[in-house]
């Protein structure tokens, strides 16, 4: 019998496998899923954006918060009164911040995952063959500016913070109101979510190699490690009340639902 | 309790083969390995596989059932149905010495290319003083048994051979991690994870951590936190900048 050693031609090869993926369990389900997620969310926030239904006191819709134009925003709708954009800005106010949140988590590390699989098959899941035939990942542009989502997370952080302040707003305004706990669940989560994401966790103390040196910023380190180990449920839960305090407070604005505690 | 189950076994020597069928007795609390044994035994007595410790610690008994990448010791005959035929391949993304057993050297090679530790000049051994919320972070990736399932996943180099000379595949991504971690490491590790070792390839998609049998968060912990190390030196200026005015290096931190 021959002897192959590591020269030989025959340890060169990989076991010639016609099949794509040899597993025969659902693979299929979790990108298939995350597509029809995805799509959802992404058909109503582009009906969102258009809507002008996102203001009915004291509520705000998440969606075109905070408001910035004075042409289109109410006086009540502006944050502290601030609106940058005159008159000559006619066009939905939520085309103006949305670029945040969803920059935000365009780059997430678990949405990258999420649609690298979902919509671009990249892989599709794990031992399953990918469809292209060349791949350099993020090492190069377009993809290397996923690098930018530390930028996002800061921008978040305000974005989060004003969906609080709405929150607390829609509190004094009326404090038994349905969408006044709607905004507040949703404010939670939406600041849980950009809270447990991996650049905050890095920037907490993530970077740093001497934790002993750093007491505090290790505590707040461990803290927002619990938090990143549930960050894919977090933003998968924030997407759906953010969607939903969205639309919740867009059918009060037109009056769809109108009961008293509404 | 014993049945017969049924199993796709692929032989052949190189890349060249064939998936056989075989009728084999299973007992109860037997594992995939013992299976392959069994067929050594009983009906194929020059089927190749490597293995060891049968005991989840040694990494040798890599392979692909159904499809997925596990440890042949470790994956019990009881997770599947008696009338379920089992698919038992070699690892993909390397190439086939004979049956089931790859040939792994890729990983050898990537060992070798990354820098082994590097303390600072002035630091004697014997001298190293860290406390254990220090290291704690690297010892999770000690835990590796160098199976190497998490590279053979890895899409970059299981569907992509071409991209093998520019990635080190999440194993020794992580290796790189746990030394740019360590607080008496002053290697400059991040460029060189980033040009030489191919952390842009990756777009964690987290199958490496799905596959480790030491359920090592190999992305969570070491992939995307290396990712954010290779942010904070070439591309965030407000680092830099902080950097810059309270003249931080990194060994200090």
């Amino acid at each position: 019998m021959t002897q192959t050693t590591a020269e030989s031609t025959a340890r060169r090869q990989r076991a010639q496998i016609k099949e794509r993926t040899l597993r025969t369990d659902q693979w299929w389900r979790y990108p298939l899923v995350t597509f029809i997620i995805f799509m959802a969310f992404l058909i109503y926030a582009t009906w969102a954006i258009f809507d002008k239904s996102f203001f009915v006191s004291p509520y705000h819709a998440p969606f075109a918060s905070p408001c910035l134009a004075q042409a289109t925003c109410p006086e009540e709708a502006r944050l502290f009164g601030f609106a940058p954009f005159g008159d000559w800005y006619t066009l939905p106010p939520g085309l103006l911040i949305l670029g945040l949140p969803a920059g935000f988590r365009f780059t997430c590390y678990y949405y990258r995952k999420a649609y690298y699989r979902g919509f671009w098959l990249s892989p599709p899941a794990c031992a399953v063959g990918e469809p292209h035939r060349r791949y350099t990942g993020e090492s190069r542009f377009p993809l290397i500016l996923q690098n930018i989502h530390r930028y996002f997370f800061y921008a978040a952080i305000v974005i989060g913070l004003i969906l609080a302040i709405d929150a607390v707003k829609a509190l004094i305004g009326k404090p038994d109101g349905l969408g006044t706990w709607i905004l507040i669940i949703n404010a939670v989560f939406i600041n849980l979510y950009t809270l447990s994401c991996h650049s905050c966790r890095h920037i907490t103390a993530g970077r740093l190699n001497h934790f002993s040196r750093h007491p505090v910023r290790y505590r707040a380190w461990g803290f927002v490690s619990k938090l990143n180990a549930k960050h894919q449920e977090l933003a998968l839960i924030s997407m759906f009340t953010v969607m939903g305090a969205d639309l919740y407070v867009r059918l009060v604005a037109k009056g769809i639902i109108n009961f008293p505690f509404a | 309790m014993s049945y017969k189950a049924k199993f796709r076994v692929w032989r052949g020597e190189g890349g060249e083969g064939r998936l056989e069928d075989f009728t084999v007795e299973v007992n109860d609390g037997e594992v995939v390995l013992d299976i392959i044994h069994r067929l050594q035994a009983t009906q194929a007595p020059d089927l190749a596989v490597r293995w060891n410790c049968k005991a989840g610690k040694c990494g040798s008994c890599s392979m692909e059932i159904n499809g997925k990448p596990r440890l042949g010791c470790m994956t019990r005959m009881s997770t599947f149905a008696e009338d379920e035929t089992i698919t038992v391949t070699p690892m993909r993304a390397f190439p086939v010495i004979k049956d089931l057993v790859t040939d792994v050297s890729f990983n050898y090679q990537k060992a070798r290319e990354i820098p082994s530790f590097t303390p600072p000049s002035d630091v004697k051994p014997g001298e190293y003083r860290m406390q254990q919320i220090d290291v704690e972070r690297s010892q999770e990736f000690r835990k590796c048994i160098e199976c190497f399932m998490c590279n053979n996943v890895c899409h970059v180099i299981r569907d992509h051979e071409e991209n093998k000379p520019a990635f080190a595949g999440p194993r020794f991504l992580m290796r790189i991690a746990e030394l740019d971690m360590h607080p008496y490491d002053v290697a400059d590790r991040k460029d060189a994870a980033q040009e030489e070792h191919g952390l842009g390839y990756c777009n964690i998609t987290k199958c490496c951590t799905e596959v480790c049998p030491e359920h090592i968060k190999i992305t969570d912990n070491a992939l995307i936190p290396m990712k954010e190390r290779v942010v904070d030196r070439r591309y965030d200026p407000l680092v830099w900048l902080g950097n810059k005015i309270f003249r931080r290096s990194d060994a200090k931190r």
